[in-house]
């Protein structure tokens, strides 16, 4: 195949590529989104291994067919609930090829660089191996986090701001060192050094983030998987590359940015800033003195079984206790009954952006009874019953209601709004933001406290007993 | 330990501090319990009545209060005619309305007594402690009796009728003070049929109006009215002037005016003068439940019901007494319910912990010492409103540089950057450059339209494409050297793994995605 053939090639699966992530708008044409974008990689992946410049198929084939096996079967393994990590461990794969790639290149003889080119190549190649590096350790933390190996709780170090000036300092400095050095011997030994600060600089970010902040790390992430493709095609000089890497960058910065937004906070804020921690003495003032109302299995059906309208909220609490089953159960009789039954859903509910989505979507329930947050939000005052699924911050009047709390002017789904809500919870701690949740002593809230799971399903065999 | 309830000795009061059913409860919760003779009879509630759930009787006064460790009444102890603070035995505990602030020489003479003393007025605004409010139970009394009373001096109907002798239009009442009377008023007058509207200084407490059915009128001037634990508080004097206009003019439209409005501690505020009163209908009504503080109206009589400018004005003070057995009945529960929690084993035996919030503010002397007023209550019951947005419009602090010149800095910066990065770097890195600005737009606004529903799809198959790195680690593994082929094979095996797995996932989720059939 010819050079210009390739390149054809090249530009087919850039377009295939743009109209994966445009299929994506909409459940209908989602499928074929995907199948998109898989036909994108083969026509990419066999026009290169076809092209001028590739001598050797056997070792490609043979890695691949590892890899694609590999992959493959953790795909199948892998429970619903366990996307985010599942996500963020990928990530942490693009992350560490980047990173080989960059040396491979660096120790690639066979093509010569002079004067500017030089160094703009290094200073491609110590960029793509610095994003990788950062992707690399960034994505095994948040694997850690979101698996529940390493605590959720941000970590501060003292003076953390300064570590991280302190590092990138660094980082600037050993490249100035590297792109004047004279051997390729003590380049190397540069380049090291600046990977192990990188893979520092990846765990400390990510450490300092709780768990509440998930969504916006995940994405964040996934955008610099994306910047780590399109720095390794600069370093190429492969436009695919380039282009790709873009696209996925861009998707991930919008997605960061959207969770920023949904949580009222800036992209800074959440990086620097973290949640948990250092808020939790602010939410002593309230809870005292105030009751809440908890119930029983048995009262919570009643109240469910005559409600004309419910609307569902699930939060982080329904994915732990895998819960979202018992909940279709439950809309399944619902709606039966005729009762009208819809899923309010807050864009940052869960570990990563749409995990509310893809477990109710797993669990049957039809996406068009799942709505947003903005598209609900004026529902609840005309609403039976509320229904709130192990959610906390995100339905939180304190956002609304209160200029000193910390997650004031944060977007929140307005459960109290209904005539009556329900909320489910394992205990009265608070949720990862560390505020108390005014909601809970409400004169219509009403708890039932324990696994979301079994009391689901005593809800469910009452409303199906009655 | 033993209660007693004497009869109250007040003129006019019928209410008593217990029920038999009450009397029951107490019972149970360990204690002995007797009244004076004839104690119930104001509230129609007779001594056989209590006989028979085992309370005893008693002859008089004096064996009563002699007899009992603990006495529960509604007023408090009398001072001169019969010398109630003298009854109390040496250490014993009294449970009664006292209004301490008002009545200090009161509280010193109970305190000579040595004992201990609840003062059912002071009990704390706390959610916790609602259940042993008296003040709320009586104003809630007030509130509809006052509707009552209105009602009873008011010519006309209430509810509008069109009758075959023509039509009658419903009556327009005003209330002034949404507190628990007020609240109260609003739900009765409601009932009755007419058309309602209320005021108060907490901007609040327009919602509460406007769920029982009536019309809230606030005073169109910018001033925060909710003082500490959720009642009133003084207002300025702008405010005051915009809150009579509005009052004024309420008057000249309404048939009956209920006012309620109380500041702890204080003088009623006057909000209806002379002439306002004079520019009523004839034949309309004022009642006024703050006339034992002496009156919201300028000319109400406390106790009476007088006539000024055809307007009749009712000044009663002992509503809550005109119903006596529904608010002894109301009050006895209160009662109990303070004593509850302060019979923390239900053995009779009465424990004063000054630790608890409820019983702390209740308790107006123990053992002789007096220890009003008690500390502030930690938490408000009334929902904080914005405080300082409404208060007035507060100038945005002025950012440094105004938005536009930050964004033509960035600019600036950026088209720099750019211009030297042009001048320096080669043309083939220009062309990748243009590339990579490029897809970044066109990723832009391809993933603005992704449904927030399909993020994690989208993440994933991202990722996935992400894995086109592969296509670099492919061109290396043909680079000479072993190194580099071991190096590429490892990389083109993670990005792999990436590729399919996450295409397959992104699969396996999308496959998810259904309609409702």
């Amino acid at each position: 195949m010819s050079e210009g053939l390739v390149t054809v090639s090249y530009i087919a699966s850039t377009i295939l590529f743009i109209l994966s992530l445009g299929g994506l708008s909409n459940p209908e044409t989602s499928r074929r989104g995907n199948a998109y974008g898989v036909a994108g990689m083969a026509i990419a992946i066999l026009a290169t291994l076809l092209g001028p410049k590739v001598s050797s198929v056997v070792p490609v084939i043979m890695a691949m067919a590892i890899g694609g096996s590999v992959g493959i079967i953790a795909a199948q393994r892998v429970q619903m609930t366990q996307m985010p990590e599942l996500v963020a461990l990928m990530h942490s794969l693009v992350g560490l090829a980047a990173v080989l790639i960059g040396y491979t290149s660096y120790l690639d003889s066979s093509i010569e660089f002079v004067g500017v080119e030089k160094t703009i190549h290094e200073v491609e190649i110590y960029i793509g191996i610095f994003i990788g590096a950062v992707t690399f350790s960034g994505s095994v933390m948040a694997f850690g986090k979101l698996s529940g190996r390493i605590s959720g709780k941000p970590l501060m170090l003292p003076g953390r701001h300064v570590i991280n000036l302190v590092g990138l300092l660094a980082v600037l400095w050993f490249c100035n060192l590297f792109l004047n050095v004279e051997s390729s011997g003590s380049g190397m030994l540069f380049l090291l050094v600046m990977t192990g600060l990188a893979l520092l600089f990846g765990i400390h970010m990510v450490m300092a983030i709780g768990g509440a902040d998930m969504p916006v790390v995940v994405s964040m992430l996934n955008s610099y998987s994306g910047w780590a493709a399109s720095a390794t095609g600069f370093m190429l000089s492969n436009d695919l590359l380039i282009v790709t890497g873009a696209l996925v960058g861009s998707s991930g910065a919008i997605l960061s940015y959207i969770m920023c937004k949904a949580m009222n906070r800036s992209f800074a804020n959440v990086l620097f800033g973290a949640f948990g921690g250092e808020k939790a003495a602010v939410s002593a003032k309230s809870a005292e003195g105030l009751t809440t109302r908890s119930v029983t299995p048995e009262d919570a059906a009643m109240r469910i079984g005559y409600a004309r309208n419910v609307i569902i909220v699930p939060g982080y609490g329904m994915a732990v206790a895998q819960a979202q089953h018992t909940v279709f159960e439950i809309t399944k009789l619902l709606r039966e009954r005729g009762v009208d039954v819809h899923f309010a859903i807050h864009p940052v509910a869960g570990r990563m952006p749409g995990h509310m989505n893809v477990l109710l979507a797993e669990a049957k329930v039809p996406y068009d009874i799942v709505a947003e947050m903005d598209e609900i939000n004026d529902e609840f005052p005309n609403t039976d019953l509320s229904m709130v699924i192990g959610a906390n911050d995100i339905v939180n009047p304190a956002a609304q209601d209160d200029p000193g709390s910390p997650i004031a002017g944060m977007p929140v789904l307005e459960v109290w709004k209904a005539k009556t809500s329900i909320v489910m919870k394992r205990s009265m701690a608070s949720g990862y933001a560390g505020v108390d949740n005014p909601l809970f002593y409400k004169e219509n809230n009403r708890m039932l406290f324990g696994d979301a799971k079994k009391m689901l399903d005593e809800v469910l065999t009452v409303l199906r007993a009655g | 330990m033993r209660i007693g309830i004497p009869k109250e000795t007040y003129a006019g009061e019928k209410r008593v501090a217990t029920t038999p059913e009450v009397a029951t409860k107490l019972i149970k919760l360990g204690y002995s319990v007797a009244i004076e003779q004839g104690a119930g009879a104001g509230a129609d509630l007779s001594d056989e009545a209590y006989q028979a759930v085992g309370v005893e009787i008693l002859p008089d006064a004096a064996s009563l209060w002699a007899s009992a460790d603990i006495v529960l009444k509604v007023r408090g102890p009398a001072a001169d005619g019969p010398n109630e603070v003298a009854l109390l035995r040496e250490g014993g505990t009294l449970a009664s309305f006292l209004w301490p602030a008002q009545n200090p020489a009161l509280l010193e003479g109970l305190a000579a007594r040595k004992g201990t003393v609840l003062a059912m007025d002071s009990v704390p605004r706390i959610s916790r402690a609602q259940k042993a409010d008296a003040l709320s139970s009586m104003a809630n009394i007030a509130g509809y009796r006052a509707i009552i009373e209105a009602a009873q001096n008011f010519g006309r109907f209430f509810t509008g009728q069109v009758t075959a002798a023509g039509k009658v239009p419903p009556a327009k009442v005003f209330i002034i003070g949404a507190g628990v009377a007020g609240l109260a008023a609003i739900g009765a007058a409601n009932g009755l049929g007419a058309i309602v509207r209320a005021t108060d200084t907490r901007p609040e407490v327009g919602d509460q109006i406007k769920s029982l059915g009536a019309e809230f009128v606030p005073v169109e001037y910018q001033e925060e009215g909710t003082g500490v634990g959720g009642y009133a508080k003084v207002m300025s004097e702008g405010y005051l002037r915009a809150q009579g206009e509005m009052i004024a003019k309420q008057c000249k439209e309404v048939d009956v005016v209920v006012t309620t409005a109380l500041i702890p501690g204080k003088p009623a505020p006057r909000l209806i003068t002379a002439e306002m009163v004079a520019s009523m209908q004839p034949g309309s009504v004022i009642v006024d439940l703050a006339a034992e503080q002496g009156g919201n109206c300028e000319l109400t009589v406390p106790g009476q019901v007088v006539e000024r400018h055809g307007v009749r004005i009712v000044g009663y003070t002992d509503l809550p007494s005109r119903m006596a057995r529904q608010s002894s009945q109301l009050y006895a529960t209160n009662l109990l319910r303070l004593l509850e929690e302060m019979t923390p084993d239900k053995d009779g035996q009465l424990v004063v912990n000054m630790d608890d919030e409820m019983i702390r503010g209740a308790t107006v002397i123990k053992d002789g010492a007096i220890t009003w007023p008690p500390p502030p209550p930690t938490l408000s019951a009334a929902p904080k409103a914005a405080p300082k947005a409404a208060a007035a419009p507060v100038e945005p602090p002025k950012p440094k540089l105004s938005a536009a010149t930050k964004s033509l800095l960035v600019l600036g910066i950026g088209g720099l950057a750019l211009a030297w990065l042009g001048s320096v770097a080669p043309p083939a890195f220009m062309a990748h450059l243009m590339v990579f600005v490029l897809a970044c737009f066109v990723g832009y606004m391809v993933i603005w339209n992704v449904t927030p529903a399909l993020h994690t799809p989208l993440m994933s198959v991202t990722n996935a494409i992400s894995s086109i790195i592969a296509i670099g680690a492919i061109l290396q593994i043909s680079a000479p050297g072993a190194l580099m082929t071991l190096l590429g094979g490892a990389a083109l095996i993670l990005t792999t793994i990436n590729m399919t797995g996450g295409f397959w996932v992104t699969q396996r989720m999308l496959r998810m995605f259904r309609r409702s059939e």
